[in-house]
């Protein structure tokens, strides 16, 4: 039952003016998107403040942009059990920075690299974090896969008891939830508001970024600690079946195996690794005076709806324009763009085919790949991705995509910047993409502030 | 083994599950989490080593028994006697 109003004819004219304005207010912010955008309320801009990272490469964003820009790859050759010798990005930052040996024995190696990156972000972001308000901070991390590796290690424990359970980790669990690495950033930094974890295959990373933007746009938390880490490199499974799909890369020299875009590429090289972000609202970036790498401007998450694991390019490239839509940004303003290829056959023709759609028209806008350098790092991969790039803004410097000798004809994109690093100017934007198994995509785009 | 066997095997699964602590002045009589900064995972990580490097099985019920390095070697002299030290 409805309440009677009572309303005079009056009442009601005004209301429906009412109505109308707001209505029309809405169609005009979506054409107008772009002008009104600038025009938000500083409260539900997001913008990064602080990076905190391991990557194959690099323990911090110095040195990973310095190894980028140098060229120097962080592929090694890798032995894993079962499947023996093999290649991988592996990270060597210092776990006893921010935890005790006891810290390293209980928790995950995917937990260990979130505990330093978000140490790290935090640090970086020039954060008072004793008196910070850790209730009110929250924790979103990118995860490709979580629990494998425990419970390979915990099966081959087991053969050795005869597959007795008694002989099981009461670990395993706590290990295993899918929430851990987030958790374990918690329990060691003392963070009270919510934590989780966002699986979201090899887009994670954006996705984390994403899901911290929106937590602070909804006023769930005053301080975002967002990103993705991997611990892939530590369970045989992935390597395994990578291989038996036909998408292990191999080559005799470690850091040329990673080749998105070139002729010669035979697969992924997987990586371990991590990025988080400090996430803040811009008015409270600003009231404590932070440095600002960068502001979120748009973003955005689609599916393909048609593969488990080949890519779909129309999917990606409405990925891309949603996030530029969402943006307010034309293709042809975006500076650079951080591709997500991985080195298999067919998913770089895929993406490159998606970005020649949409950036037909964008001769100023060029293009890199940083797995080229580390390898795949998973659910870590967007975000480090993203992070390796942002110094731009700063250098304008494109970083380069190395080991491309021989560009894939199908892969041919004109501002490609592939062995050298190219001075591009100003860098305003870049937009970074994401895709994953499942027909996961995403994009977010970076501005200037 | 004898107990004093007995006593370095549990010090060496101290010192892996606790192995941030400093170990040489531990007072056999006084309870371990007195001492040391261990909690119940801990304590299923003892019970868990004896079964695995061991294969001795320790009932719930009896998991007080592993209160004190003291009364640890007192539970487990019986079930060690036998066993010699690798």
């Amino acid at each position: 039952m409805s309440p009677e109003l009572n309303l005079s004819d009056e009442e009601r004219i005004a209301i429906a003016d009412r109505l109308g304005q707001i209505l029309g207010h809405v169609i005009h912010e979506r054409s107008e998107d772009k002008r009104l955008k600038d025009k938000q309320p500083d409260d539900q801009r997001i913008v990064i403040t602080g990076v905190g990272l391991t990557a194959p490469n690099g323990n911090n964003l110095a040195e990973y942009r310095a190894a980028l820009l140098a060229g120097k790859s962080g592929v090694t050759k890798y032995e894993i059990r079962y499947v023996g010798e093999t290649l991988a990005g592996v990270c060597t930052f210092d776990a006893l920075r921010y935890q005790s040996k006891k810290d390293l024995r209980r928790g995950t190696r995917a937990g260990s690299i979130g505990i330093y990156c978000a140490n790290e972000a935090i640090r970086d972001a020039g954060l008072d974090w004793t008196a910070a308000n850790k209730a009110r901070v929250g924790i979103y991390l990118g995860v490709t896969e979580h629990g494998n590796v425990e419970t390979e290690n915990e099966i081959y424990l087991l053969k050795g008891y005869d597959y007795d359970t008694s002989y099981w980790s009461h670990h395993h669990n706590p290990r295993t939830v899918a929430n851990n690495p987030a958790g374990e950033v918690a329990l060691n930094a003392g963070i009270t508001g919510p934590h989780y974890t966002i699986g979201a295959a090899c887009a994670a990373g954006n996705a984390g970024l994403i899901q911290g933007a929106q937590m602070l746009r909804l006023g769930d938390c005053d301080l975002a600690l967002a990103g993705g880490v991997s611990e892939s490199i530590h369970t045989f499974g992935i390597f395994a079946s990578f291989k038996s799909q036909g998408a292990l890369a191999a080559h005799a020299d470690p850091a040329k195996a990673s080749r998105p875009f070139d002729k010669e590429r035979n697969g992924i090289v997987v990586a371990e690794g991590g990025c988080v972000f400090v996430l803040q609202r811009l008015s409270d970036a600003r009231a404590r005076g932070a440095k600002i790498y960068g502001e979120l401007a748009g973003y955005a998450i689609n599916t393909d709806a048609t593969d488990f694991v080949l890519p779909n390019p129309d999917r990606q490239a409405e990925c891309v324009e949603l996030a530029l839509a969402r943006a307010g940004l034309r293709p042809d303003e975006i500076d650079i763009v951080s591709t997500h290829a991985t080195g298999t056959g067919q998913g770089d023709v895929q993406e490159c085919a998606a970005l020649r759609r949409v950036f037909a028209a964008s001769p100023k806008t060029y293009f890199n790949n940083t797995k080229s350098f580390i390898g795949h790092a998973m659910g870590a991969a967007g975000a480090l991705e993203l992070a390796g790039n942002l110094p731009a803004f700063d250098d304008g410097v494109c970083h380069a995509t190395i080991n491309v000798d021989e560009l894939d004809p199908e892969c041919a994109l004109t501002t490609l910047v592939t062995r050298e690093p190219r001075h591009i100017g100003r860098v305003d934007t870049i937009l970074n993409n994401s895709f994953g198994m499942l027909g996961i995509n995403s994009v977010v785009i970076i501005k200037r502030v | 083994m004898t107990n004093a066997e007995i006593r370095e095997e549990v010090l060496e699964i101290l010192s892996d599950i606790a192995p941030d602590e400093d170990l040489s002045n531990l007072a056999d009589e006084t309870p371990f989490r007195e001492q040391l900064e261990l909690d119940s995972m801990d304590f299923l990580d003892i019970v868990m080593e004896l079964r695995k490097r061991h294969r001795i099985q320790i009932p719930e019920e009896e998991y007080k028994e592993l209160a004190s390095m003291a009364s640890t070697v007192a539970y487990l002299e019986p079930r060690m006697r036998e066993l010699v030290r690798k």
